[in-house]
């Protein structure tokens, strides 16, 4: 047995054997081959062969659509086009690595020329081209494996294009050498619904066919597992798989106390399958897509369109929409283009957008006049802030414009500080954990070298939470939670436990923060709450809530 | 030699799956078989990757030529794939 650490994505765990990505071949050098043409044409059509009856193989089992894909690349694999193309360049004295690679490049070149349909068949030539070059190679075919069963891919990370591709039905579980929780692979297995531990270093040591436990809720892949170490791994699976068919029910603790579970967007696209996971609404709509690749602000009427997409989506529920959080960090060049030494720090979320407030007035028109035609209760709220001032500018602009309910985030310790002023003049907050994570610990949220400080179980992090849940249970105002941290089970626990009122999270991370909210009452999550409070340190904080929460279980169990 | 002149009735043009039955069937005719766009070079009709790339689309004509084996046959065949609609 050996445990291989690395940043567990969501609760989920996984067993299966192991398969390594191979990485991309480089290019083979043009030298002159050492062996005679008529050998390198052999070579040559031995591999091609291989290569085709792979893809037919593969195209017989996949049956239906993939199948006329597969068979395709198959014949393209060894078409008498290329053979012919191969054979001249081989006459010349070149290796059959190189003449395979110069062959299909050439009718890549082609195909992708003419673009549409043709162009899509020149990224087959290339996955075609390497997987000969590879087998010439006697390499491990590249790209995104594909073994005829269910697996745990280990790779040292994953290109976006090789994401696109994975087979969920295939793919148990996800182990990446690189990237951290911020990476885009993390995003993605996040987003599916993958188990995936990334960033596990020593996970370069594991060999195809190894069967492992990836074990994401406790940040750990564990190779050559005992019998016993798998067989509850398996309990724990049928346990998830239990939770996910269990009736969607709204968010609330063990006592009945309701604590809605809203659902964090990007874009309207996603409002459909937040809906089917039990989003009762949305809690952080972010708005900086529809900015990004812009010269210039979108129109106000462009604007309303989509806003009002998105609030159709969701009629009789609740929708928060963010303004425009953009800044050096994320830069658009028609609101802010002056590089600054510490974007983090610097002219961005609502500081930009009071600079060039035109663009603020028009969001929050269009906002307006989305709201008055649709039946959705939007709620919006501005980014970055950081003192009492900046929060009764914007409450009173919003107001100014049609907003009915206008509210802040708390992302910086400074409005956490003064929560109870900062509450007491406007109408709700929203805690952007990520940010006040990064600002309380003064630690880059982007920056891999410091993320072990990035972690919103840091009882100062909680510290500030609870002041400003105090000042919303004092003020009667409700506290949002809309950061990575709500989508952690046991820590929305806690968060409800420091007076958090509703949780916004990644629409995948329902289910687990449903079930989990469900297992204690209001005084239970006041104690996890007290617990982590009293910590030295995160880690120690998550332990103290742990040691909380089993006792709590023990007890319940004892008493039943 | 025969040869004759037809209508591509595949609703995409000869891409993808009409692209692949008919690349079979030349393939497996044991004839030679060669077919031309319009007043172009023709071309091995059992490549599927020269194929392809002439960018044949629906309702254009192209001019296939069998040589050798049972050509009239071969050609009455690749005719009827070609005048077919695979896409629906």
């Amino acid at each position: 047995m050996m445990e291989i650490t690395g940043t567990g994505i969501g609760q989920g765990v996984a067993v299966g054997r192991v398969v390594r990505m191979a990485d991309r071949l480089p290019d083979p050098v043009d030298r002159p081959s050492h062996l005679d043409p008529e050998r390198e044409t052999e070579r040559a059509k031995g591999s091609l062969s291989v290569v085709a009856a792979e893809l037919a193989r593969r195209g017989a089992q996949a049956g239906g659509a993939a199948k006329d894909v597969l068979e395709a690349q198959a014949m393209m694999a060894e078409d008498p086009s290329v053979v012919d193309e191969i054979t001249k360049l081989l006459a010349t004295g070149k290796t059959a690595e190189r003449a395979v690679y110069e062959a299909f490049a050439a009718y890549r070149d082609l195909l992708a020329s003419m673009g549409g349909y043709m162009g899509e068949r020149a990224a087959d030539l290339d996955d075609i081209s390497q997987r000969v070059v590879a087998h010439l190679l006697k390499l491990p075919a590249p790209g995104v494996p594909d073994p005829g069963h269910p697996f745990v891919l280990v790779a040292r990370d994953l290109a976006p294009a090789d994401t696109a591709m994975l087979d969920l039905d295939q793919v148990l579980g996800l182990v990446t050498v690189d990237g951290g929780p911020t990476s885009h692979t993390a995003i993605l297995a996040r987003e599916k619904s993958i188990v995936a531990v990334v960033g596990a270093a020593d996970a370069a040591t594991l060999a195809d066919g190894d069967t492992v436990i990836v074990d994401a809720a406790n940040d750990l892949v564990i190779a050559q597992p005992t019998p016993e170490q798998v067989a509850d791994a398996e309990a724990r699976i049928a346990e998830r798989a239990a939770l996910e068919a269990a009736p969607v029910t709204p968010g609330a603790l063990a006592d009945g106390t309701p604590v809605p579970l809203l659902a964090n967007l990007g874009s309207a696209d996603g409002a459909a399958e937040a809906l089917k996971l039990g989003a009762e609404g949305v809690g952080l709509f972010r708005t900086e897509f529809l900015f990004l690749d812009a010269d210039t602000a979108p129109s106000v009427r462009e604007q309303q369109e989509h806003y009002t997409r998105l609030l159709a989506a969701f009629a009789g529920r609740k929708v928060v929409v963010r303004v425009l959080d953009a800044g050096a960090d994320k830069p658009l060049s028609f609101l802010n283009d002056a590089p600054e030494e510490n974007p983090a720090l610097g002219l961005r979320g609502i500081r930009a957008l009071r600079h060039s407030e035109v663009i603020l007035r028009e969001q929050l028109t269009a906002l307006a006049a989305a709201d008055a035609a649709t039946d959705a209760e939007l709620w919006v709220m501005a980014p970055m802030i950081a003192t009492v001032e900046e929060t009764r500018y914007f409450t009173a602009l919003a107001k100014e414009l049609g907003i009915r309910v206008a509210g802040v985030m708390v992302e910086t310790p400074s409005a956490a500080l003064v929560a109870d002023r900062v509450l007491a003049a406007t109408d709700f907050a929203s805690i952007g954990t990520n940010d006040l994570t990064q600002y309380t610990m003064a630690a880059d949220r982007l920056l891999g070298t410091v993320a072990k400080l990035q972690d919103p179980w840091h009882p100062a992090v909680l510290r500030l939470i609870s002041e400003v849940g105090a000042a919303g249970a004092e003020l009667g105002k409700p506290v949002g939670i809309c950061g990575e941290a709500a989508a952690d089970p046991l820590l929305a626990v806690v968060l409800v436990g420091l007076g958090a009122t509703s949780l916004s999270m990644s629409p995948s991370a329902l289910a687990d923060v449903r079930a989990s909210l469900a297992r204690f009452g209001q005084d239970d999550a006041k104690a996890l709450a007290r617990a982590a409070l009293a910590a030295e340190g995160a880690a120690e904080a998550k332990q103290a809530a742990q040691a909380a929460a089993s006792e709590i279980s023990t007890t319940r169990a004892a008493a039943s | 030699m025969v040869e004759r002149t037809v209508r591509i009735g595949s609703t995409h043009g000869l891409h993808a799956r009409p692209a692949k039955l008919f690349t079979q069937a030349a393939a497996a005719s044991g004839a030679s078989v060669t077919i031309r766009k319009g007043g172009g070079a023709p071309v091995n009709a059992a490549s599927i990757l020269a194929v392809i790339a002439q960018g044949i689309d629906h309702g254009d004509e192209v001019t296939i030529t069998v040589d050798g084996g049972d050509e009239h046959a071969v050609l009455d065949q690749l005719v009827e794939l070609l005048s077919t609609d695979h896409d629906e």
